[in-house]
């Protein structure tokens, strides 16, 4: 936990020191055609255990993020020496080819894993990497792997490192893989400020409706706080160009159209996931709603989202339940 | 150094047919099974082949492949069995999501979720690949057994499902399809075409589920207009297993003991089909009977057209609401060959004396079982076809079926 939030404070100083000349992190990893085996390759840390940013690697942190089983997550954007990012709206920041996006999870105070996105030339990567015994390294582990620990709770879970392919299951659109995290309604407005004034992207965005900081959403409105919780945690694969394009459930931020949303829609292949419901969503009726049914349920075949979770995410199903008791 | 523009053509047709470099991956059922495969199906390149040995591989999790042009080839659907039952995670047994992939000779056993999905994976063959439910049908089985969907191109030879609680084969979102040589039993669904277009069902052996084959078509989903399909030489028999797909699925409203059902679809002939021993009905054709918010759908089926089929006993035994009354006032004890909900233009068929049919006379879609004014008619041999949007009228639609290229794939 120390060492996190030491790295989130670092956050503050990263953007201060503007873009180190010299780059630190080992572009050529990042971008070249190869699978590094190690995260160490990368040069993204001048420390072992991962958390001291090198020139170029910025914190950062979602609003609402997705949840994995309670872990703890420290994210860093890198962009290579004198690239830029480009605000696109409330969306995605549109990061250069070069950029890496490291995403690092700890459960029992311990590093487990760091997953990296690398833009190259040819398009997005997915690689997950695993920490070892010591905490000094963490190695390549492309077909994944199973971690016997505990959740924040204190549930025994075995958790599962994805595999990379399940890495573009989540991040495909269209087929092609894609960041999901910084969208820019899902960040802070002073990291976006200070990441602009550092010359780091191009212009501060104009957000018209920001999804709320997870940690107080109870005061935010609760519709806000329950679709930026779909939206982070459902609507990488919920959405028409998703790997669950097929379903017709789309649960993305900007989405209006009710049948799409799951209010009085029928499942169309969601086999014993359905759990005998008829519907996706009743408004008035958690209960009787397939998508707190899935979100509920901790069984194979049934349990939502199907990769990421080994445990249930207690917070985030009395927000959604109470978003769709108040549904009329 | 200039290359002569018919050598650099040359050269890269080879390279489209067999790349350079294609290679066999070996990898042997045993310890560490599920990494060893995985880390095969992430490494491949396109043409190769993971060739899996004989034996049981016990997986934890998942598969998945996203590499074009990979073959997945076992030892025989009875000698190499990926075999799921202690899975954790994962939606499905396999997940293949890239193109031009061949999954042949190889069993999955007992997933949580759908056996084999393949999304947006156009021109995939699945041969000789069985998927089962080994402790028969139950509703905690997974809901698909082959499951191709949002695909191009999509052949389904040759392959064994059972003991899935949706549809043993289900294509959905998908057009060029063939569905043909398969052994399907004890599924709710044997086979089913859901908002497709050009599907071609042909040969299958198609036993002892709730309902043998279904063509449907649903509303709200990102593709619809299913239709232009062609259901042909199947033997349908004893299709009598009580439903047992969970509630809240459109599956979960077929009749046990229906032979070939039709759903809000256009253009569907079923022709030369032997079907025998389907308690409800042969053939049903019907409107989507929920209510529905989707001004681009047509719940009605159009264009559907029975003829030459063989029809043994059937019918006696209808499993919906009011069906045993229905049977006593009938003389046969038994229903006519097809049932027709009688929303729309009735069906076609000129099969002389099993030309018959029941229409249930429902006053309007959505309509339940309890305003059915049921009544035999003759089906007429001659509709008028109903009037084509401007838009479509110039195209015609393609035969139904698969590319060849991918029973070319197959050698027999």
């Amino acid at each position: 936990m120390r060492l996190f939030a030491a790295a989130l404070l670092l956050m503050g100083a990263a953007l201060a020191a503007k873009t180190a000349p010299a780059p630190a992190a080992n572009d050529q990893a990042a971008t070249n055609g190869t699978y590094p085996q190690t995260l160490a390759e990368y040069g993204f840390f001048t420390d072992a255990a991962g958390t001291k940013p090198a020139p170029g690697v910025t914190p950062y942190r979602l609003n609402t993020p997705l949840w994995s089983d309670g872990a703890e997550k420290a994210r860093f954007l890198y962009l290579p020496p004198g690239a830029q990012a480009k605000a696109n709206g409330d969306g995605l920041l549109n990061l250069p080819v070069g950029s890496a996006l490291i995403k690092t999870f700890k459960l029992e105070g311990r590093l487990i894993e760091t997953r990296v996105l690398l833009h190259r030339p040819a398009g997005w990567v997915a690689l997950p990497y695993q920490w070892n015994a010591e905490q000094t390294d963490a190695r390549l582990v492309l077909a994944g792997a199973r971690i016997d620990t505990r959740t924040p709770a204190g549930e025994a879970i075995s958790y599962a490192i994805p595999n990379k392919n399940q890495c573009k299951e989540c991040h495909a659109l269209g087929g092609q893989v894609v960041p999901i995290g910084p969208k820019a309604r899902n960040l802070s407005a002073q990291w976006l400020k200070d990441f602009a004034r550092a010359g780091m992207l191009d212009t501060v965005p104009k957000i018209t409706r920001r999804v709320p900081l997870w940690e107080e959403r109870a005061k935010a409105p609760l519709a806000d706080a329950a679709r930026g919780y779909l939206d982070a945690n459902c609507a990488h694969c919920h959405n028409p160009q998703g790997a669950a394009s097929n379903s017709g459930l789309f649960l993305a931020w900007e989405i209006t159209d009710p049948v799409m949303l799951g209010f009085g829609k029928r499942p169309v292949a969601a086999g014993r996931g359905s759990g005998g419901l008829q519907f996706d969503i009743v408004p008035g009726k958690p209960a009787e709603s397939i998508l707190y049914h899935r979100m509920a349920s901790l069984e194979g075949g049934v349990s939502m989202p199907e990769v990421g979770r080994a445990s249930l995410d207690r917070d985030g199903l009395q927000v959604v339940e109470a978003w769709i008791k108040g549904l009329r | 150094m200039r290359m002569p523009a018919l050598f650099i053509a040359a050269a890269t047709a080879l390279a489209l047919t067999a790349p350079a470099h294609a290679k066999t991956i070996d990898v042997a059922a045993g310890d560490g099974a599920q990494a060893r495969l995985q880390e095969a199906l992430i490494v491949a390149e396109p043409g190769d082949v993971v060739q899996l040995g004989a034996g049981r591989f016990v997986l934890t999790d998942g598969l998945s492949l996203d590499v074009n042009g990979v073959t997945v080839r076992g030892a025989g659907m009875q000698s190499t069995v990926l075999d799921f039952t202690g899975q954790q995670g994962a939606g499905e047994g396999l997940l293949v999501t890239s193109d031009d992939v061949t999954l042949r000779d190889f069993a999955v056993e007992n997933t949580k979720g759908d056996g084999i999905k393949s999304k947006g994976a156009d021109n995939i063959v699945y041969y000789r690949v069985r998927v089962t439910w080994t402790g028969g049908p139950k509703e905690t089985n997974g809901a698909y057994g082959i499951y191709p969907v949002s695909s191009t191109g999509v052949l389904v030879d040759g392959c064994e499902v059972s003991g899935a609680s949706d549809a043993g084969i289900y294509v959905g979102q998908s057009k060029a399809i063939t569905v043909r040589y398969n052994f399907v039993e004890q599924n709710v669904a044997g086979i089913e075409i859901e908002n497709s277009r050009d599907a071609f069902v042909n040969d299958n052996f198609v036993t002892r589920n709730t309902g043998g084959i279904l063509v449907f078509d649903l509303p709200n989903l990102p593709v619809m207009g299913g239709g232009n399909v062609i259901i042909t030489r199947n033997i349908v028999f004893g299709n009598d297993t009580p439903n047992f797909a969970p509630k809240g699925n459109i599956v979960a409203t077929v009749p046990r003991g229906t032979g070939i059902m039709v759903m809000a679809n256009d253009s569907v002939s079923i022709a030369k089909n032997h079907l025998d021993a389907n308690p409800t009905a042969h053939i049903m054709v019907v409107s989507y009977p929920m209510p529905f918010k989707d001004a681009r759908y047509i719940p009605t089926p159009r264009n559907v057209l029975i003829l030459s089929n063989e029809f043994g006993l059937g019918g006696y035994d209808p499993a919906f609401d009011g069906g045993a009354e229905l049977l006593a006032g009938l003389e046969s004890r038994s229903l006519p060959n097809v049932l027709w909900d009688g929303l729309g233009q009735p069906p076609r068929a000129s099969d002389g004396s099993n030309s018959y049919a029941l229409s249930l006379n429902l006053p309007s879609q959505g309509s339940g079982l309890g305003q059915a004014r049921p009544k035999v008619l003759l089906l007429p041999k001659d509709v008028p076809p109903p009037p084509v949007p401007v838009s479509q009228a110039s195209k015609a639609p393609p035969y139904p079926g698969a590319p060849h290229e991918l029973e070319a794939r197959i050698t027999r």
